[in-house]
């Protein structure tokens, strides 16, 4: 602002000194320039039109002027001209002073009244944008945005804002601020306000505090950005109070990411618990690995797939509630195609385990291929249902409502097999066969039919967890070995016997999975899971709940 | 047993003479057949059928090294896989090291894959690993002692059946998972690959690969003697007692985990040669080669050719593999049927496998010839 008087100030120069004085007096006759190029359009224009010509001058400094007068011009098609620049849409006359913007379907309109226009776009020019221009341009659509009488998109706006903390949006802030009804929005524009006003230096102390205190509420991630940059060129009282809000607020944070870290962890470990179940039956009762193990998990999921395509083509109408109608179909075909691979390879391999761990890899290979050569090689897609769908916040966290019910279908499961094994008369003949075979036969109890009975349990337990699979993971026909060699290592910490020790083993090694996970990485922890268990064994050779006692040495 | 030949024939019964009649004769005529002979003749053998013949000599002494923990001492071991892989690593940085200024980055210290992830020296791991002698040492060393410390562990708290299988699959796919990581510095995902000299021999060389065959000839003759002369001995006795009454050997006085320890490092060290001579022979050695289905494969040779046999071992592993072969040639959605289809029909029908129904075979005709009793028909 000084620069003209400072060469009348000193009459005698050096060379440099008048060099200098040369560039400040090009860099004023610039700005002058400049000024006079921005402001002839705006003096000639009245009301809206004086953005609409700025648009039509094909200049960069116009094109950013008009952007910025654009949300408080009160143009009706403010939001069609800024949605029409990012989409590269706009179009000049500018001999006629006219501005035009095209909708999708590349259908003209003029950008003034907001009506039809019959002009051709490929007779007009392009608005042009550059680098400066585009940051107007965001702004522009942040204000307009923050007005925009969708709640949704007003809320978007106003975390934008509070992102960018850009100060020149504050006016605007303001004014959204005094007409926002919904009290979630306000929230926000207070917080994006606090965020502005606390990194003002210029605005008082007290204020600034009051902002801080703000943000400290709002309490997240973004908070802390703000408030540490706050700090680091604030002084005093200021810089104070940021870092200690800011280190309130990590403290609290880094509970939160416990308490998700558990949460993931307990919707993981329900996965394994429902993958792990039925395998720790025909393990407790007939002392075998099935290796098929994960294919029955897979056939469950394609049922869900099936049942869902079924819906899809003939009872649109039941497409929601499909999986309802999985379930139990999953349980259903999965037990028979048990009960099948049972009676037909099993029942002749008893008192030898290595071998029907062979066999029934050998069953695994056909299922899959089997799967694949029906249902082709790619990836299914299973929709979640719309009770499945969304989430819900529970202080920081949030809580996906598919995860959530796969937690209580598990739970369910789980505690519907307690209730099938304590309670039932089958239950206790599965029970007398897992503890003394022989005994249990010698009472009477027909121990064939039993296992015919354990292996269609277990595999369709299996089913059931495909369905609850087909919700978060890839219908494919791999599927079933990604969790299988997982659901081993739950069976094998959880001991046999005990579906108490499966459902431990489950959550544990679900929860510590989520926990190595951060530290570690994904694959380094579930390495070092595998290595515990290893060790783990020793200590334990049959699992956390081991059975005692004769029944030990099969 | 009691007219005392000298070692080394006493072992050989008359399997193991038919066995090592057809080793010696394919290490005497491939190379005859291959090198000296002109190749428009009608009975030369192309270099890529040595190689794959090659490949199929390493698989069979993976399935002798498999048949002496599982037939002999009922070790069902699900991570044979893993040594043979090792093995086959220790060699790979052998000849990733024989590389030199020769890769696509020209260094002369490190391999190509190194100097694309930035590193700046060679691991600690991979000291040593220009020098032959060093190599092959850690070929036997690094199963062995991954054995060793498993084998330790898992026997000492007397981990058996089933349980035992889920932990070695554990074992080998831990390993998989580790070795896909690039900054294990063993290649990653894509493992190790383009070598170029083997003991200063280019490995893509027809000689070369005649050589390697006849060298796994010889590898597989001598795993079989020694897995002959272990099974034969009076230890050997002791891991088939063990096979047979674990808890039994035990109350009679015998170290039981000494004996399957020392049984399965043995074996751990016979996967890691045959993984060693497998990798110059493909040429790749990547982690894939853990993934517990190549393990589980390896089990289901020894269970066609017969448990217990060492010759079926070996013989297993040819067939299957020449099978596979063919049908992912001719038949390529069908291989997965066939394999899996193979593993149920050989445990529910062959459980003494091809070489059992040969014998039991011998056993009928013989007792037919002496006039007894009218043979019974095979039940099972």
């Amino acid at each position: 602002m000084n620069m003209p008087s400072r060469p009348r100030a000193l009459p005698l120069e050096t060379k440099a000194k008048s060099l200098t004085e040369t560039l400040s007096v090009l860099a004023a006759a610039f700005f002058l320039l400049m000024l006079a190029l921005i402001a002839a359009p705006h003096a000639r224009a009245q009301g809206g039109f004086d953005v609409i010509i700025g648009l039509t001058t094909d200049k960069f400094p116009d094109t950013e002027r008009a952007l910025n007068e654009l949300p408080g011009a009160g143009l009706a098609t403010a939001p069609d001209i800024v949605e029409a620049l990012v989409a590269n849409r706009l179009y000049l006359n500018g001999p006629a002073r006219k501005l035009y913007f095209a909708d999708e379907a590349g259908k003209m309109f003029d950008a003034a009244t907001g009506e039809s226009a019959d002009v051709m776009a490929s007779a007009l020019k392009k608005v042009r944008i550059n680098n400066a221009v585009r940051r107007s341009l965001d702004a522009a659509r942040g204000a307009l945005t923050l007005m925009s009488p969708d709640p949704a998109k007003r809320k978007a706006a106003a975390d934008s804002v509070f992102k960018s903390r850009d100060a020149t949006a504050l006016p605007l802030l303001e004014a959204a601020l005094a007409k926002e009804t919904v009290s979630a929005n306000r929230k926000i524009l207070e917080e994006a306000r606090a965020a502005i006003v606390a990194g003002d230096s210029g605005a008082n102390e007290v204020q600034r505090l009051e902002a801080i205190d703000i943000l400290k509420s709002r309490g997240d991630q973004d908070a802390v950005s703000v408030l540490t940059t706050i700090a680091s060129w604030s002084e005093g009282r200021v810089k104070a109070a940021a870092d200690s809000a800011s280190s309130v607020i990590q403290a609290k944070l880094a509970l939160w990411r416990n308490v998700q870290n558990i949460w993931y962890g307990l919707s993981l470990g329900s996965v394994l618990l429902l993958a792990a179940i039925g395998l720790a039956i025909t393990f407790g009762v007939m002392g075998i690995i099935n290796m098929a193990h994960g294919e029955m998990v897979m056939l469950g999921a394609y049922t869900t797939f099936a049942v869902q395509e079924w819906a899809r083509t003939s009872h649109p109408g039941l497409l929601n509630y499909s999986l309802f109608i999985a379930i139990p179909l999953a349980f259903l075909v999965t037990a028979a195609v048990g009960i099948l691979i049972e009676r037909v390879v099993i029942r002749f391999l008893y008192g030898r385990p290595l071998e029907t761990l062979l066999a029934t890899f050998g069953i695994s290979l056909i299922l899959q291929q089997a799967v694949r050569t029906i249902f082709g090689a790619n990836n299914r897609e299973v929709s979640a249902p719309s009770f499945m769908a969304g989430s819900f916040d529970f202080g920081s966290l949030q809580i996906g409502y598919g995860r959530m019910w796969i937690i209580v279908f598990a739970l369910a499961v789980f505690f519907a097999l307690q209730f099938v094994l304590r309670a039932t008369s089958f239950g206790l003949r599965m029970r007398a066969v897992t503890q003394n075979r022989r005994m249990a036969s010698s009472m009477g109890i027909d121990t064939n039919r039993i296992d015919a009975m354990a292996f269609g349990l277990g595999s369709g337990i299996a089913g059931m967890a495909g369905v609850a699979l087909s919700q978060i993971d890839n219908v494919s026909p791999n599927l079933g070995q990604s969790y299988i060699i997982d659901s081993f290592m739950v069976v094998v910490f959880g001991g046999v016997g005990n579906l108490w020790g499966t459902l431990l083993g489950a959550l544990t090694l679900g929860v510590a999975n989520k926990f190595l996970e951060p530290i570690a990485g994904a694959v380094l922890g579930k390495i070092l899971l595998l290595v515990f268990i290893i060790l783990f064994i020793q200590k334990r050779p049959r699992g956390l709940f081991a059975l005692k006692g004769r029944a030990v040495e099969a | 047993m009691e007219a005392r030949k000298p070692l080394l024939l006493s072992l050989i019964d008359g399997r193991g003479a038919i066995f090592l009649g057809i080793l010696t004769a394919a290490a005497v005529l491939v190379p005859l057949l291959s090198l000296v002979i002109p190749a428009n003749s009608a009975f030369a053998i192309p270099a890529y059928l040595v190689a794959l013949f090659g490949k199929y000599l390493c698989y069979a002494l993976l399935a002798i090294a498999l048949d002496l923990v599982w037939g002999y001492c009922g070790i069902l071991s699900l991570g044979h896989g893993a040594f043979f892989a090792l093995g086959g690593y220790a060699m790979g940085m052998y000849l990733m090291r024989q590389i030199g200024t020769r890769g696509v980055y020209a260094h002369p210290e490190l391999p190509d894959f190194m100097v694309f992830l930035n590193m700046k020296e060679l691991p600690i791991t991979w000291w040593g690993f220009q020098s032959f002698p060093y190599a092959m040492l850690m070929v036997l060393l690094i199963p062995g002692l991954l054995a060793f410390i498993f084998g330790f562990l898992a026997f000492r708290s007397r981990v058996t059946g089933v349980y035992l299988s889920i932990i070695t699959q554990a074992m080998t796919y831990a390993l998989l998972l580790a070795f896909f990581r690039n900054d294990m510095g063993f290649g990653g995902n894509n493992g190790l690959t383009d070598f170029k000299d083997i003991l200063g021999f280019n490995v893509q060389a027809k000689e070369t690969r005649v050589a390697l065959f006849v060298a796994s000839c010889i590898a597989l003759g001598a795993g079989y003697l020694i897995a002959r002369a272990v099974t034969e001995s009076k230890f050997g006795k002791v891991v088939i007692a063990i096979r047979d009454a674990e808890s039994r050997t035990r109350f009679l006085g015998y170290r039981v985990e000494t004996y399957k320890l020392a049984v399965f490092v043995l074996s751990a060290m016979m996967a890691g040669v045959a993984g060693a001579l497998y990798v110059p022979q493909v040429g790749i050695i990547n982690p894939g080669e853990f993934a517990p289905a190549n393990s589980i494969e390896a089990v289901i040779w020894v269970a066609v050719g017969g448990r217990g046999t060492l010759v079926g071992a070996a013989l297993g592993a040819i067939i299957v593999n020449w099978g596979k072969t063919f049908f992912t040639g001719a038949l390529p959605e069908y291989w997965l049927f066939a394999l899996g289809a193979l593993f149920v029909l050989v445990t529910l029908f062959l459980p003494k496998g091809v070489v059992g129904v040969i014998e039991q075979y011998k056993a009928q005709r013989a007792s037919a010839n002496k006039g007894g009793t009218a043979a019974a028909p095979a039940a099972e």
